[in-house]
């Protein structure tokens, strides 16, 4: 693993393929978050809303995405974090999480993440802004 | 009207960032990272103690805001933005609320649709603010109607 602070603008934080998204999955996050809103987890409840089936909470994967970020906990914080939710996640969905580092500022650090489907469509995209601790390594 | 709400809080609530609680939340976003779950990698640490993911906020009861009721089903979570002053730290005490600071509407391919934007805030035990959230939450012309809004 590359140190954050050795990344310059237009690298990228390593991808990371989900597994096709399962019910279990949804109802784990449902119990966890707290969140029992029956369209994520009951298919007439999802019909009934107008959806082909349940769909996963938008906060389910706002909330993988950040695991792009954990391994780099010693080096800096996730201060800021915003997403906006662009398209449903279903059951069978593959999705991708991305960073790419768009600013740096000093030891601010400002990636633009995305979470895509299998077909490369958006479901989710949004920033984080990652400040290091430590003075980082000088840029060259 | 939900507009007359804009600007009604919640009365704090005391919660605790309960271990157990963050295993179960690592668990279900798929990120079993020690160090939110493995004590002697918390110790270790800069923070010398476990910290939670930072999407666990949705976890945490910030209270209930008088004359707002939202059913359950027909909300569209739009936006979610989170911003930390430093992580969030396993077995401290959070003091939660929400604020409604604004609600509008506009036509959409789903009719006239409502939005509602909640601030939820988390303080420490001398009112200091470790993090706050704002929330989109999109409300269909369906729900608008079932509500009388």
């Amino acid at each position: 693993m590359t140190k954050m602070a050795e990344m310059i603008v237009g690298h990228a934080l390593e991808d990371i393929q989900l597994r096709p998204v399962t019910r279990i999955d949804l109802i784990k996050y449902a119990g966890a978050s707290g969140d029992f809103n029956p369209i994520h987890t009951i298919d007439e409840e999802a019909k009934k809303a107008g959806l082909p089936g349940i769909i996963a909470h938008g906060m389910w994967t706002m909330g993988n995405l950040a695991k792009l970020f954990t391994p780099y906990y010693e080096e800096g914080f996730i201060q800021d974090y915003s997403i906006r939710f662009r398209g449903m996640v279903f059951l069978g969905d593959v999705i991708t999480l991305k960073a790419e580092l768009k600013e740096r500022v000093e030891n601010r650090m400002s990636f633009e993440v995305q979470a895509i489907n299998q077909e490369g469509g958006p479901v989710l995209k949004g920033k984080v802004v990652y400040p290091l601790y430590k003075p980082a390594v000088k840029q060259t | 009207m939900l507009k007359d709400l804009i600007g009604k809080a919640s009365i704090k609530v005391k919660n605790t960032v309960e271990r157990g609680a963050v295993k179960k939340f690592a668990e279900a976003i798929g990120d079993m990272h020690p160090i939110y779950i493995d004590e002697e990698t918390g110790k270790r640490s800069r923070y010398q103690v476990n910290i939670a993911p930072p999407t666990y906020p949705r976890v945490f009861d910030y209270g209930h805001i008088d004359g707002l009721k939202l059913p359950n089903k027909g909300l569209i979570h739009g936006e979610e933005a989170y911003h930390y002053e430093r992580p969030l730290l396993v077995g401290e005490d959070v003091y939660c609320y929400t604020k409604i600071t604004d609600y509008y509407e506009k036509n959409g391919a789903h009719g006239e649709m409502g939005f509602l934007v909640l601030e939820n805030n988390g303080e420490d035990r001398n009112g200091r603010t470790i993090f706050t959230s704002k929330s989109v939450v999109i409300i269909t012309e369906a729900v608008r109607r079932l509500l009388k809004l």
